[in-house]
């Protein structure tokens, strides 16, 4: 007797499979992928009653030929893997199609066992399915669950004990379908019989069926066989010939047909509907929600609705991780000495982590907006209202989700949208859709948007992150087109899809959804963003300023501080370079203390014998004046050495003799090398563009006021105009997708197509960067600084 | 019999049986296995805002395809009155 028993989940998409799977294994579950594929494979564990139970949660499909790579994955996992039992989850109010995969399982052979889910629901809509006439006609044991208030749960888990003891053989259905075909079967498994290319897990009669369904691993599999394909073919070109010229179709038709008259004679006597509801309520909700004048207009409020609300409800939280991050590094200044060690720290690994991981309350709840869309089933009406758009771009209506996903609505991330192209079963429209969404203003770039408009467009904030958001749907779109037009040139593929009914949806099951894909970026920040911004920071700290460099630098200050010390109004204040650093911190903390209008911490300065010098400083109470306009022009001119320190710092490091090459490329689009260095750092997560910015235009953290915010920096800069920010700000938006994008698209399809995705991206980003900076010179638009 | 017309031509609100399904290959697996069969009964639920997709009541359940793959599909209508 064993004790560990393997179950396998199988159902069509909507029948509530995850519900069920969650109800089963509660939180033991474990995602991966099926070997060598993009199919997710989620496995759970239980114990029931002294057995170990393995669930495996199957792709949810509606059939089992071999066109789609979840139809392929779940049926090798059942051929090759024999699960102990295959507990086949449909919708009780949804029988007639439900049904068509469990005929397919029955003459696959497994061992199988129906839950008839959601009956509660079917029984509201006045459909009562009997599980036990359905039992004994479809020869395989039913039970009605409802997965939502795991109800049936327990029972379905002893009745899968009970199959799996009995460790059954697999018996293959045989099903009728009509005389012509029945008798090539017939024949077809005569043939298969003496064929030795297949293994013993197949039954013939199986195969013989899938050979003239034209399944393509089937055939695939009989290839070493060249003598048997011969008669294969024949039977096969017989039977089709004759069935067209007799019934005008092909077999596979007749066969899908045969199936449905299988299964429509059993639900006649198992399903009995009390009423003919013919509008329930989901049929009404879409006659308004996706009603043609005001279902677009709806849909319309509810994308915008959700910006705001996302953004809304994370200010309070991003702000707290922020002030979080705020204090860590403190903590740091308090332990570790300023110097390699401390800039390694803050810069490197706070300022780098920090930057993504603050983003994550912003991604988490626009996650849990479009959680709230897919379980409630809107998400299939967005698609189904998009799809004369997007298929004319040469996309399909599901490429809804993944743009979304990656910023469509401002916001997001490209890793999870990546990763949701998975929905689209043609590869060329998936691929296609994974190269475009990268364009997308992901959560990421909107710390870019916000410090230029704050700087260059301070009176149209909102209007202009509106046009960005417009702007990068239109190169999505219109990127699109073009790859769809040339290199990837191919038919639509069908849009037959199932808008299933409203459903509220579970709380679990959102936090399941919304917690897999927050997951997904924060293992982005723990991993590769943490690499990236060490190897940022090396590049922009190494090799540094020789000792004969540095040596000049200090003696310059040293000089400013002995000719400030030596001033006759100096003299009477401060006797050594102690009594400077004594009241460059106190002047330092009294003005903290006076913006945040703190008394008590200015009660606390009090004491110090310099305060009344500072008092007089910022009260002006010092009738001379001398001394702090002496103060104050010293405090400048050594901020001007310092920052001249480290542009010669960035200069020389390795990420500086990047920037200054590319200036010959980046020249015609105005980038100087100090904006190149912010890019190629953004090429790791772009949330390194505005730090690195920061860095490069040599910003004194220790007193941040001292030479203005970045944004008030910037617009000071003379290289600095409207119209080279609008233009960064389209570049940045287009040029390349992040690192952990890169290996996300990488993953979910190859090297090449990894690599073309940044030149594509990065030719497109040139090119409208360079129209719109040589135009609007050309033209005069946006040279002046508002 | 009743004429048959291809379900891209049926008006919303509309129902009828399916009789005919004039493709194979994708499209004609994909529409079989999601219950558009011959013998089956049907209802136009209603047209996306650019008359493209179109919603299809079928079994208990809403469909959704493109006017291209609704072309394949020949319907013996309910009654002619809807039609466009």
């Amino acid at each position: 007797m064993k004790k560990k028993i393997t179950i396998a989940l199988a159902g069509n998409p909507n029948s509530g499979k995850s519900t069920a799977f969650n109800a089963i294994t509660g939180g033991r579950q474990h995602i991966a992928n099926y070997p060598g594929v993009t199919v997710e494979k989620k496995v759970g564990w239980i114990s029931h009653k002294g057995y170990e139970f393995e669930v495996v949660d199957l792709p949810g499909i509606y059939s089992l030929t071999a066109y789609s790579l979840e139809e392929i994955v779940s049926r090798n996992f059942l051929v090759n893997e024999r699960p102990d039992v295959v507990i086949d989850i449909v919708d009780a109010s949804n029988l007639d199609r439900n049904l068509y995969l469990a005929v397919q399982l029955r003459e696959l052979g497994v061992p199988l066992i129906i839950a008839l889910n959601m009956v509660d629901m079917a029984e509201s809509r006045g459909i009562e399915v009997d599980p036990d006439t359905l039992s004994s006609l479809f020869g395989v044991p039913c039970l009605p669950t409802v997965a939502r208030i795991k109800k049936g749960i327990p029972e379905l888990l002893d009745k899968a004990m009970e199959v799996a003891i009995k460790d059954p053989q697999w018996q293959p259905q045989v099903i009728s379908y009509g005389r012509d075909i029945d008798e090539s079967l017939r024949k077809l498994e005569g043939v298969i019989e003496k064929m030795e290319v297949f293994g013993k897990q197949y039954a013939p009669r199986w195969l013989a069926l899938k050979c003239l369904e034209g399944d393509p691993q089937v055939m695939d599999m009989m290839k070493g066989d060249p003598d048997a394909i011969r008669k294969i073919e024949a039977i096969y070109g017989k039977t089709t010939k004759h069935i067209k010229d007799t019934l005008e179709e092909d077999p596979e038709g007749i066969i899908a047909d045969h199936r449905y008259g299988y299964m429509t004679g059993i639900t006649k006597k198992a399903v009995k509907r009390k009423i003919e509801a013919r509008l329930n309520l989901s049929d009404q909700i879409d006659r308004v929600l996706t009603h043609r004048a005001i279902g677009p207009l709806i849909m319309i409020i509810i994308l915008y609705g959700i910006y705001e609300f996302t953004f809304w409800i994370s200010e309070g939280p991003v702000q707290w991780l922020d002030i979080f991050f705020e204090w860590m590094k403190g903590m740091v200044a308090l332990f570790v000495s300023e110097g390699k060690l401390y800039s390694l720290i803050v810069s490197g690994i706070i300022d780098g982590v920090g930057g993504v991981l603050g983003f994550i309350p912003l991604i988490m709840f626009m996650f849990f907006a479009i959680a709230i869309m897919e379980d409630s089933g809107y998400m299939a009406r967005i698609a189904y209202m998009m799809d004369r758009v997007l298929s004319w771009f040469g996309l399909h209506g599901n490429s809804v989700l993944p743009l979304l996903l990656s910023g469509g609505i401002s916001g997001g991330c490209a890793v999870p949208g990546v990763m949701a192209t998975r929905i689209l079963r043609d590869p060329k429209e998936r691929i296609a859709t994974l190269l475009i969404v990268p364009f997308m203003n992901c959560g990421a770039k909107l710390p870019i948007f916000a410090l230029f408009i704050a700087a260059f467009f301070p009176k149209n904030g909102a209007k202009m992150m509106f046009i960005f958001t417009l702007i990068s749907w239109s190169f999505a779109l219109f990127s699109a087109k073009l790859i769809r037009s040339t290199i990837l040139l191919g038919p639509k593929t069908p849009f037959v899809m199932e808008l299933p009914p409203y459903r509220a949806p579970t709380f679990k099951g959102l936090v399941i959804h919304t917690w897999e894909r927050t997951w997904q970026y924060m293992k982005k920040a723990g991993t590769i963003i943490l690499g990236f911004s060490l190897i940022m920071w090396a590049m922009m700290t190494f090799p540094g300023l020789s000792k004969e460099e540095i040596r000049r630098f200090e003696d310059e200050k040293m000089k400013l501080i002995v000719s400030f010390l030596s001033l006759p109004e100096s003299k009477g204040i401060l006797k050594d370079e102690k009594d400077l650093q004594d009241l460059d911190s106190l002047f330092i903390r009294f003005r903290q203390a006076m913006v945040k209008k703190d008394a008590e911490a200015l009660k606390i300065l009090e004491g110090n014998p310099l305060y009344p010098v500072v008092e007089g400083i910022f009260l002006e109470m010092d009738p001379t004046k001398t001394f702090p306009s002496s103060y104050l022009d010293f405090r400048e001119k050594r901020a001007d050495i310092e920052a001249g320190e480290q542009q010669a710092v960035v200069k020389k490091t390795i990420a500086g003799r990047i920037g200054h090459v590319l200036e010959v490329v980046t020249r015609p689009i105005g980038f100087d090398s100090r904006i190149n260095i912010a890019l190629v750092g953004g090429f790791a997560a772009k949330e390194v563009i505005v730090s690195t910015l920061g860095t490069a235009y040599s910003l004194n953290e220790v007193d941040p006021s001292q030479s203005g915010s970045l944004s008030e920096r910037l617009k000071k800069d003379p290289l600095w105009s409207p119209l080279l920010a609008f233009t960064l700000i389209l570049f940045t938006m287009l040029y390349v997708p992040c690192f952990a994008t890169l290996v996300v698209i990488k993953k979910e399809s190859s090297w090449a197509w990894a690599a073309f995705s940044v030149t594509f991206n990065l030719i497109v980003a040139y090119l409208i960067s360079l129209m719109i900076y040589q135009g609007g010179t050309a033209l005069g638009i946006g040279l002046q600084k508002g | 019999m009743k004429k048959l017309i291809r379900l891209r031509e049926m008006a919303v609100n509309q129902s009828g049986l399916i009789r005919k399904i004039n493709t194979s290959g994708d499209v004609g697996r994909r529409v079989r296995e999601m219950g558009l069969i011959p013998g089956a009964s049907i209802q136009i639920q209603g047209r996306a805002p650019l008359k493209d997709p179109v919603a299809v009541k079928v079994m208990d359940f809403t469909l959704t395809l493109r006017n291209s793959e609704a072309d394949h599909i020949l319907v013996e209508v309910d009654d002619e009155k809807g039609e466009v």
